[in-house]
């Protein structure tokens, strides 16, 4: 099986779970033996995470056959069954074009993380790219209004990229990427498998950005299967996009075991104080607004404590302006993106992860925590929620309760100690090897239904 | 030969309303659920088996006879809740063809934490049953049929009790079978009567269970059974929950019918008959002494404390219970002697169990709460409530004196 996988991020150069999904599930399809043609829009923005570990890549060669100075082939290590071409492109997964200002702003900021990433080693594609980044920052304002058209130059540079290829089926990763699956598709005949990771609902609410509903909508309904990573998403693309329900498959995302947690680290953070913990982009989606309406609560009953908001968002602003509103500014702690081992310190830091997500489709970062030895509460409206049940749950409107459960954990130490155990063992069952699994399941009831 | 021996337990808990840690008044209960819950089991089991068993006693003059074992939590709710299922259980009572046992008013675990608090609930489970149904237990079964050489022996000392009831594990019983009256290695009168799990859980649990390979059980089938044991047995003891007929079993499996049909079936047979568990203990000598210096109880496959004990949560808020008993008395306050009492039953620590709840099995159908620890949490609240009201309440002088001594 040989699949053309159309992607938009990939570690390290991930914004959110996304990549971090990308990654887990091509690491594992290779390990099937499934062989994978990653396309990958080619990254410019620094921002990078550190919930995977960082990959060298082993060849990087211009790829100039068909795509000339627009792509870039190259393997990695560990994956060994999957070539990457990555597409000069300023997409960016999570973006509407109204945030496109703030993240170019955003990329202007972390100019200094490029060369920790040069430092790195091994690493000077990347960082290659990484210094023409100002020489697209140009090109990239001028995007900002048309990200159609960015969306279908992509579209056009796959296509020419599926022309040298054999593959059976095609594997498209959200929205962005369901334009060139659709061409892809009919061009070469072969199924179109679309992933979807979130949808319009879940990022705007019920402000949808029409043109992203409309090739979200078209790509489900060209496509021969499509993969939702929870039921929840699987309810959404039924109600909203009127899909059959015989055409959806729901494929719940893994996590990888990090055995390698820094012993060492965790020395000289010794504090008194409770910490909790948000990880995560702070925009509508995530709810960020709930934790800081449910730390007020809780402060009213606890004073040692302090509520960490790692990450960054458009509503970031609005948060910080919102805790000193309401008096709890010092309370509250805003550490802007977190990268590398910095994320890993914060979870090793944090007494609780709270996931107040208005609409999460899935939620990759309470595995994580768990997979730190965090306890974790997260709202009802998770994707994740269907598949953990030692971890608390909360609708994320429900701000009272979710305090009185950020209290019990802090108050009660055998709740931590209990959901911790058993949530550690419980997130060790959800694999990204069966997620591939049903993967490949799904390729070959497409590639017989052809 | 054998006479068969049929118990059932009633018990329905004092369930906690959502709780947190901002509420503030001492109002810890859902009337609103408890009501709503007591009413709906009276109606699908408790009224229409007690119609039932009423009118096989009278069919059968003398002849069929069962035990129940009330707790106090249940009787007072069904007093307050649905007095219609009081009066049936008076009616049987008046048959004479009832026996009431004692367990802890509260259906507690007291007996391992609090040798104090245990025999008091007992003593007020007996007053209770001797208000409401006019006897005086003679056999006792503790909560869960949590059962121990311990237990037994502090039975025996209250010098109240013919008979204790427990499970019939096979750990216990070895190449013995439960169908003997045994007696515990420290105690001179005291007999052992144990549950016969398999044919009591043929009807309690596989009754309804279209996959079992003995479905459908009919009354004339499990009479045969009953009988194979003549020649090695003297008595099947059927301890039940008393919520098998038309809540656990519901009435579409026909275990009403079964039930109805049970006593035409074994008396078929000259030689059988049935008796209350006061009966057993009076008409057979104990065969044999059984050890049980471990704790053991009827509950799960494991026999064992771990639906109650199992994780941190569960062992810390019994602790923590246990651990106010001083302080709670020390007030002299009955309502709060009584909210403390209502928290030891031992649902609310079932309901923090992990064991299975991934799978959710049957742990799950019982639990008011959407997961275990949820149901902690609302304890851990509402105890610590109670503990901010101990030390509020300042006990008058006369009282702190006496409770001292």
């Amino acid at each position: 099986m040989k699949v053309f996988m159309l992607g938009w991020e990939f570690p390290p150069y991930i914004s959110g779970g996304l990549g971090t999904a990308c990654h887990g599930l091509t690491k594992a399809m290779s390990d099937l033996g499934i062989e994978i043609i990653f396309v990958l829009p080619k990254p410019f923005q620094q921002t990078t995470s550190t919930h995977v570990r960082m990959l060298t890549p082993l060849q990087v060669k211009p790829w100039s056959a068909a795509g000339g100075e627009e792509t870039f082939g190259f393997t990695q290590k560990d994956l060994k069954h999957v070539t990457f071409y990555a597409i000069s492109s300023a997409m960016q997964p999570y973006t509407t074009p109204q945030q496109y200002q703030n993240q170019i702003e955003q990329i202007i900021r972390q100019k200094a993380s490029q060369e920790q990433l040069k430092a790195l080693g091994g690493m000077e594609a990347i960082a290659h790219w990484l210094h023409q980044a100002p020489a697209e920052l140009g090109q990239g304002a001028q995007y900002g209004g048309d990200m159609y058209t960015e969306i279908h130059r992509y579209a056009a540079a796959a296509i020419r990229l599926a022309w040298q290829e054999q593959f059976d089926v095609i594997h498209a990763h959200d929205w962005m990427t369901y334009p060139a699956g659709i061409a892809v598709a009919a061009m070469t005949g072969k199924p179109l498998v679309i992933h979807v990771h979130s949808t319009e609902y879940d990022r705007s609410g019920e402000n949808v950005n029409q043109m992203i509903y409309d090739i979200e909508r078209r790509g489900m309904h060209a496509a021969t299967k499509i993969i939702a990573v929870s039921h929840m998403t699987r309810n959404i693309i039924l109600a909203r996009y009127g899909i059959m329900g015989d055409k959806v498959e729901v494929v719940y995302n893994g996590v990888e075991r990090n055995g390698d947690t820094i012993a060492a680290d965790k020395i000289g953070i010794r504090n008194d104080e409770k910490i909790i913990l948000f990880l995560g982009r702070i925009t509508m989606q995530k709810g960020p607004e709930y934790f800081l309406m449910a730390a007020r609560k809780v402060l009213e009953v606890m004073d040692n404590v302090k509520f960490v908001m790692a990450g960054s968002g458009d509503m970031m602003h609005r948060m910080i302006e919102m805790a000193s509103q309401m008096g709890i500014g010092n309370k509250v702690l805003f550490t802007g993106f977190l990268h590398g081992k910095d994320v890993q310190r914060v979870f090793q830091m944090a007494d609780l992860y709270v996931m107040p997500s208005v609409s999460e489709p899935f939620g990759i970062a309470p595995l994580e925590a768990l997979n730190f030895d965090v306890p974790v509460l997260i709202s009802k409206q998770s994707g994740v929620a269907e598949v953990l049940h030692h971890v608390l749950k909360v609708d994320f409107w429900d701000i009272q309760e979710m305090a009185n459960k950020i209290v019990a954990v802090l108050k009660y130490p055998p709740l931590q100690l209990t959901l911790r155990e058993h949530g550690n063992f419980e997130v060790r069952k959800l694999r990204w090897s069966d997620a591939a699994r049903k993967c490949l399941k799904v390729y070959r009831e497409t590639t017989q239904a052809v | 030969m054998p006479s068969v021996c049929f118990y059932f337990q009633v018990h329905q808990p004092y369930r906690l309303r959502h709780y947190t840690i901002f509420d503030k008044t001492p109002n810890y209960f859902d009337d609103f659920r408890n009501a709503s819950i007591c009413r709906k089991i009276a109606n699908k089991c408790y009224l229409p088996t007690n119609r039932m068993l009423l009118d096989i006693i009278r069919r059968y003059e003398g002849r069929f006879k069962v035990a129940f074992s009330i707790t106090g939590a249940a009787l007072e709710q069904f007093q307050q809740f649905c007095p219609e299922v009081m009066s049936t259980f008076d009616a049987l009572a008046q048959t004479g063809c009832v026996e009431f046992l004692a367990e802890t008013y509260y259906h507690s675990l007291s007996f391992l934490y609090s040798r104090r608090e245990f025999i008091e609930q007992v003593n007020l489970h007996v007053g209770a049953i001797q208000k409401l149904f006019g006897q005086t237990p003679r056999v006792f079964r503790n909560t869960e049929l949590i059962y121990s050489n311990q237990l037994a022996e502090v039975i025996e000392s209250m010098d109240k009790f013919d008979a204790v009831i427990t499970e019939g594990a096979d750990h216990v019983l070895g190449h013995r079978n439960s169908n003997f009256v045994y007696r515990p290695p420290n105690c001179k009168q005291l007999k052992l009567l144990l549950k016969n799990y398999s044919l009591s859980d043929d009807i309690a649990f596989r009754f309804g269970n279209r996959q079992w390979n003995e479905h459908p059980l009919m009354a004339d089938k499990f009479a045969a059974w009953v009988n194979r044991i003549n020649g090695n047995g003297q008595v099947v003891n059927l301890f039940m929950d008393y919520e098998t007929f038309g809540e656990h079993q519901w009435q579409d499996t026909g275990i009403f019918d079964f039930m109805a049909h049970l006593p035409e079936e074994v008396l078929k047979y000259p030689d059988n008959d049935f008796k209350t568990p006061g009966e057993v203990a009076d008409a057979y000598e104990a065969m044999d002494v059984v050890d049980v210096p471990h704790i053991i109880s009827w509950v799960d496959m494991e026999r064992d404390l771990s639906a109650w004990l199992g994780n941190a949560m569960q062992s810390n808020a019994l602790h923590e219970v246990y651990r106010l008993e001083k302080q709670v008395r020390q007030t002299c306050d009955q309502r709060i002697l009584e909210d403390w009492r209502k928290l030891q039953t031992s649902d609310h620590f079932y309901y923090m169990c992990t064991k299975y709840f991934a799978d959710g099995d049957v742990h799950k159908y019982f639990n008011p709460y959407d997961s275990p620890y949820d149901s902690y949490i609302n304890f851990m609240n509402v105890l610590n409530n109670l503990k901010s009201r101990c030390e509020q309440t300042l006990p008058p002088a006369s009282c702190a004196a006496s409770s001292k001594a």
